[in-house]
């Protein structure tokens, strides 16, 4: 994933352009397929190979988007509207997400300095690193929310949105340990052994040679990183049914979807923006960190 | 210039009898990268280190930086076992590669070695300053590493080796990767910085032009085992543009290339 940040405002304009031609490039696409294909979908034999084209599976993007002022709850005045609650579940759920990206990050770095420092630990460590994300999530999440009620974390009980925010935190820590290792490991032989010259002490050499060497690892890490939490926290919140989030509401506008189809997507949108826009706020470290982005040239 | 080596213990440098064994890896033997060295280079005084490649230069380089341990033998920098030395920064050091951070601008990178132990902004400044006018780079002090060609990088590289003004300076092919003309030209400055400097210098190098042209003496080594077959005195003068071309230069580059192939007769 290479998000860069423009340098001028000629590249900025262009990206804009391409983003905003993806997405009507997909709104096309999508109509395109409900104009095209059968209602009932194309089968061969008895097997559907290609879906159903009807108002009911992909109701009208016009639909979806004439979702977002409705009232949530249709006919009873003084209801919020879709809008209003698709967005305060994505702050609510933003949060979660925030939470589990700070901790991850926290956790993953510290793993990485320590692999770093010493090769017996990144011996012992890395393969479960790598093992825990073969781990489905799903399988974790109802084990993790068991824990409200029954943990107290420094005199503090264990709340369910914790455990969202821990399986946020368990996706979002693992590009961060790989990816700040090799941050911290990029250094070439010459630099490290310049710092062993001048008797730099091990804390001297990771803040001022291994740390900004890391940062070209580091920021996609903080990316993947974000997206990940974001997905985490979404999954989390569906499997352990906590309600707020957008999670659940992707669930309960789900079943409602026989009586208003396009309701689905609308709840589908804002997770999607969601992810969008955590990683957009991590990918301003670009910005920031530019001058330890290795350019050619020096050797 | 002296090229006697000192009787007292203030020798810039004295290895006695130092041997290195790498470890056998695998199903690979053991390899004797060194073997029975004994050399003594005296304050200020001038020494290349020339030999084919695995005749173990680069390796005995490393063990006077204290960046290999030797297997056997004593080492001693400024009469200090070579730990001490490094510990208390008694050397300064450049390799074939200059090693910038490219995050900091060239002032920054000379300033490293200072801001490590202690010198404040002001000192670190200045002396940065000095030596990057010492080396004629000051008008670069601002740029990025990135900006400055291969010749200006091996400067700020040397430069940021005598930050903490060091008896003593270690180079390990430092002009390898340089194309000839600029190489000659870094040879004429690092003679004038040594002189103003002086500092004694360990040079490792392949070329014999250059190690004549710099040292006052030129130590050949050989390889399997690793060893010193000779030490050849240069004496030809005042080292200007005009020693390239005199006899006496062309006569001490025989005498080298003779060394080399082991057919020297002293």
């Amino acid at each position: 994933m290479t998000l860069r940040w423009p340098t001028s405002s000629a590249p900025a304009l262009r990206r804009a352009a391409m983003i905003a031609l993806a997405v009507v490039l997909l709104a096309l696409l999508w109509e395109g397929y409900k104009l095209v294909f059968p209602e009932d979908g194309v089968h061969i034999g008895d097997s559907l190979v290609l879906p159903r084209s009807d108002d009911a599976s992909m109701p009208h993007l016009k639909e979806i988007v004439s979702v977002f002022g409705q009232d949530e709850v249709s006919g009873s005045a003084g209801s919020s509207t879709v809008f209003s609650s698709v967005v305060s579940a994505v702050w609510y759920s933003l949060r979660l997400a925030a939470a589990g990206f700070a901790v991850g990050v926290a956790v993953g770095f510290l793993l990485a300095v320590a692999m770093q420092r010493a090769r017996i630990v990144e011996r012992a460590l890395l393969p479960y690193v790598v093992l825990s994300q073969t781990v489905p999530l799903i399988a974790l999440a109802p084990l993790v929310y068991g824990w409200s009620g029954n943990l107290t974390l420094f005199g503090a009980d264990w709340q369910p949105w914790m455990s969202v925010s821990l399986i946020s935190a368990y996706l979002a820590f693992f590009p961060v340990a790989i990816g700040a290792l090799r941050g911290l490991e990029s250094p070439p032989p010459v630099q490290t052994e310049l710092l062993s010259c001048y008797a730099a002490s091990w804390w001297q050499t990771l803040v001022r040679l291994r740390l900004p060497s890391s940062v070209p690892y580091l920021v996609p890490a903080l990316k993947l990183a974000a997206a990940a939490a974001v997905i985490g926290a979404i999954v989390a919140e569906i499997s352990t049914g906590l309600p707020g989030g957008i999670g659940r509401l992707i669930i309960s506008y789900a079943q409602q979807a026989t009586g208003d189809p396009a309701k689905v997507y609308a709840p589908i949108a804002g997770a999607a923006v969601m992810g969008l826009f955590a990683v957009g706020v991590v990918s301003l470290l670009d910005v920031g960190l530019r001058r330890y982005q290795t350019p050619e040239g020096v050797s | 210039m002296s090229v006697e080596p000192a009787a007292t213990a203030a020798a810039a440098v004295n290895l006695a009898g130092v041997g290195k064994t790498f470890a056998a890896r695998g199903r690979g033997s053991a390899t004797e990268a060194l073997t029975g060295v004994d050399l003594t280079i005296a304050p200020g005084e001038f020494v290349s280190l020339i030999g084919p490649s695995g005749c173990g230069k680069s390796t005995l380089l490393r063990i006077v930086a204290d960046l290999v341990e030797p297997t056997v033998g004593e080492v001693l920098v400024n009469g200090k076992p070579a730990r001490r030395a490094r510990l208390d920064q008694d050397y300064g050091i450049a390799f074939q590669q200059s090693g910038l951070l490219e995050w900091r601008t060239v002032r920054g990178n000379v300033e490293l070695p200072l801001g490590l132990h202690g010198a404040d902004k002001r000192e670190r400044r200045s002396r940065a300053d000095e030596l990057l006018a010492l080396v004629g780079l000051e008008e670069f002090a601002d740029h990025r590493p990135s900006q400055l060609s291969g010749g200006m990088q091996q400067r700020v590289a040397i430069a940021r080796a005598l930050a903490r003004r060091p008896a003593l300076l270690l180079k390990d092919e430092p002009f390898g990767a340089l194309d000839e003309m600029t190489r000659e030209r870094m040879q004429s400055e690092l003679i004038r910085i040594c002189a103003e400097t002086s500092a004694a210098v360990l040079f490792v190098t392949h070329s014999i032009p250059e190690a004549v042209y710099l040292s006052n003496r030129v130590v050949v080594m050989s390889a399997r085992p690793g060893r010193i077959t000779d030490i050849v005195d240069v004496a030809i003068g005042e080292r200007d543009e005009d020693v390239r071309e005199a006899d006496a230069f062309f006569g001490a580059i025989t005498e080298v290339r003779e060394a080399l192939r082991g057919r020297r007769v002293a």
